[in-house]
């Protein structure tokens, strides 16, 4: 790891910090974007301002908070069925 | 000549013929079966039959329709994709089950009744086992015995079923079915287990990830297909597919987040991808229909593109595990960017395969009134780019640097990945090629403003989420961990109760054998003490022994003789000498007795 360290674009972290920030400012754009394109809504109620960001948004980070309660209950170690 | 020989045949025969051609010619054949199938596919077309009288029934052995055709177009793809992955794995008993098992199972899709159907699925669950066992480990080992059960299983309830079934309708011919019956209970039971429904799915994450580099590709098409492809025949519209192709879809993301081996991620998300098939068939609309088809075909593709990236790393870097990967896009870039097409594709990206066929499905459950599925559905395309889309790749290829350096993936894997990923993308990008083979016309437009915009609105946000979490530390960290799921039931709970079953016996059983020794010593130490060397009835009756008795015996006499005549002071004197003799003579015998 040493030897090629900097050499890659990815392993400095303000180029990471840039590509953090460029995707939030994508992702604004696309729920601004929802001003100007009608969207066609399939369910009723998405065709509201911004719903596929927010619902993206939250559901992943309901996915991720659960999961981590489900680790809770059903993680054991590497060989547990080996034992 | 070709055309009258059962559809899958030619693959099952070349995969027999494997083991005895020259080494040399073994990954050319493995190649050139597949794609001689797929030719006659295309030249035997819809509406061919060929039947055949067997068992005193007359068979179905091919029947053709556009159903069938779309499996058998893509089950042959897949077979030909994974001959060149597997380019040079020549030995052992994996490239020739391959070839078999993906024979079996197009067989089984063309199969016109039931009991060509069963055979089928029984050759191709064998033939499976085969390739998991071929993972060489011992943890293969017991993943393939207990792969080999539940499918097992799954075939009885198929022949169980089958014949219910005839002895409802009078027919063996695998049409649509329905909950309806006793008969058609047990097929869609025989069904679920092979399609994973909730509950009876953990085979597949137990075997799959145990197998080859190359072995998880192959077991990744055809299984679950078939029983999509089943379903699809035998149930569609039945209601409650919608909601076990809902439960299907959410469950599975959130094990997939805490999953450290990536291949095992990969297998949970290919039991979500099934969900939305589930739900499509379940609908039974043309749309719904069409849409799980068409997302069958689609996801087989990106799902053997993303197992042959991991496949690459798994025989790169020797791990899959996310705890010990990262990093490895500078070793191996182009399998980092193939991996990533695979990941575009299951994640519904615009100009990707999934984006043209899964969409289908919602807009089919949105339509129908099923708002709440429609709210879970889009919550497992959220989530799928998650753990599929994100997750996979960058653990493996991006995160902290591993500081593991290796070579690129093979060209033959190369070569692979690429076509699979030429097909995902062509597919993304001309979804007409795709809608043309599909069972019903398609009238669904994929490409609207609306329709891009909100995908994209959907993943951009779902990808801010993953990194938001993960600069907060939020994220959990991958950890080496097994997490508990239905399969602790027979893995540990059923062993356990099956272990104290049998230690329960084996106390019973040494109770039992405890009493009855008591019992056989205590009529042992009886007739020991009767008949044994001390025993009173059993000592040995020495000379002087008799003489007692005899005196004893005479003096009884003379006592009887003269009771009433003579007087008993007498009849002591007379007695006492025998008495004196009698007693010596006792302890003679026993003084000899003791020596």
């Amino acid at each position: 790891m040493s030897q090629d360290e900097g050499r890659y674009w990815l392993d400095r972290p303000e180029n990471v910090a840039k590509l953090y920030r460029g995707l939030w400012i994508v992702g604004v754009l696309l729920v601004l974007a929802d001003l100007v394109v009608h969207r066609h809504a399939e369910a009723g109620f998405d065709g509201g301002f911004g719903f596929y960001g927010v619902y993206g948004f939250v559901a992943c980070v309901a996915l991720v908070l659960a999961a981590k309660l489900l680790r809770r209950a059903v993680m054991r170690p590497e060989d547990y069925y080996d034992r | 000549m070709i055309a009258e020989l059962p559809a899958g045949l030619i693959l099952v025969a070349a995969g027999l013929a494997l083991p005895l051609l020259p080494r040399a010619a073994r990954s050319p054949v493995a190649a050139a079966a597949p794609l001689l199938a797929f030719a006659q596919l295309l030249w035997i077309g819809p509406g061919y039959v060929l039947e055949k009288d067997a068992f005193g029934f007359t068979l179905q052995l091919v029947r053709t329709d556009r159903l069938s055709l779309a499996f058998g177009y893509i089950f042959t793809i897949a077979a030909f994709l994974n001959a060149i992955y597997a380019w040079r794995v020549r030995e052992g008993i994996e490239p020739p089950a391959a070839l078999v098992y993906a024979g079996t199972a197009l067989a089984a899709v063309f199969a016109g009744d039931f009991l060509t159907l069963f055979i089928y699925w029984e050759l191709s669950a064998v033939a499976s086992a085969l390739i998991v066992w071929a993972g060489g480990s011992a943890r293969a080992y017991g993943a393939g015995m207990r792969y080999m059960a539940v499918q097992l299983g799954s075939g009885m309830l198929l022949a169980a079923g089958a014949a219910l079934r005839y002895a409802e309708a009078g027919s063996l011919a695998f049409e649509h079915v329905g909950l309806g019956s006793p008969g058609g209970a047990l097929l869609f039971l025989a069904f679920g287990i092979k399609c994973a429904f909730p509950l009876l799915h953990n085979w597949l994450q137990d075997a799959y990830p145990e197998a080859s580099a190359t072995g998880t590709v192959v077991l990744s098409a055809f299984t679950t297909k078939l029983s999509i492809y089943a379903l699809a025949r035998g149930f569609a519209g039945t209601e409650m597919l919608i909601w076990i192709g809902a439960a299907m879809t959410a469950f599975p993301i959130f094990y997939a987040v805490i999953e450290n081996d990536l291949r095992r991620v990969l297998a949970y998300s290919l039991n979500n991808q099934l969900g939305f098939m589930v739900v499509g068939i379940g609908l039974g609309t043309d749309m719904g229909l069409n849409g799980a088809v068409a997302h069958a075909f689609a996801h087989i593709l990106y799902k053997a593109l993303l197992f042959m990236s991991m496949g690459a790393v798994l025989l790169r870097a020797g791990t899959v595990k996310g705890t010990e990967l990262g990093g490895l896009y500078k070793s191996m870039p182009l399998t980092a960017g193939l991996c990533m097409v695979g990941a575009a594709s299951i994640s519904a990206f615009p100009l990707f395969s999934a984006f043209v066929s899964k969409s289908m499905v919602l807009v089919s459950a949105a339509e129908q009134g099923y708002t709440f599925i429609w709210l879970v559905l889009v919550f497992a395309s959220a989530g799928v780019f998650h753990h599929s889309g994100i997750k996979v790749p960058f653990f493996a290829f991006f995160a902290h640097d591993s500081g593991i350096r290796c070579k690129e993936a093979p060209a033959h894997m190369l070569v692979a990945m690429a076509l699979t990923a030429l097909l995902c993308v062509g597919i993304g990008v001309f979804p007409g090629a795709l809608y043309a083979i599909l069972p019903m016309p398609v009238d669904y437009v994929p490409y609207t403003a609306s329709h891009v915009l909100a995908q994209l609105q959907l993943l951009v946000f779902s990808g801010l989420a993953f990194s938001w979490l993960k600069r907060r530390g939020i994220y959990p960290p991958e950890m080496r961990s097994v997490n508990l799921d239905a399969d602790w039931f027979y893995r540990r709970l059923g062993l356990r109760m099956a272990r104290a079953l049998a230690a329960l016996l084996q106390r019973l059983f040494d109770a039992g054998r405890e009493a009855s020794r008591q019992l056989g010593e205590a009529g042992a130490a009886l007739l020991e003490r009767l008949h044994g060397s001390e025993g009173v009835l059993a000592r040995t009756w020495s000379t002087g022994g008799m003489a007692l008795w005899a005196a004893i015996l005479l003096a009884a006499y003379l006592l009887l003789y003269y009771a009433d005549k003579v007087d008993r002071g007498f009849i002591f004197l007379l007695i006492l000498p025998f008495l004196i003799g009698a007693l010596g003579l006792w302890a003679d015998s026993r003084r000899r007795d003791d020596d």
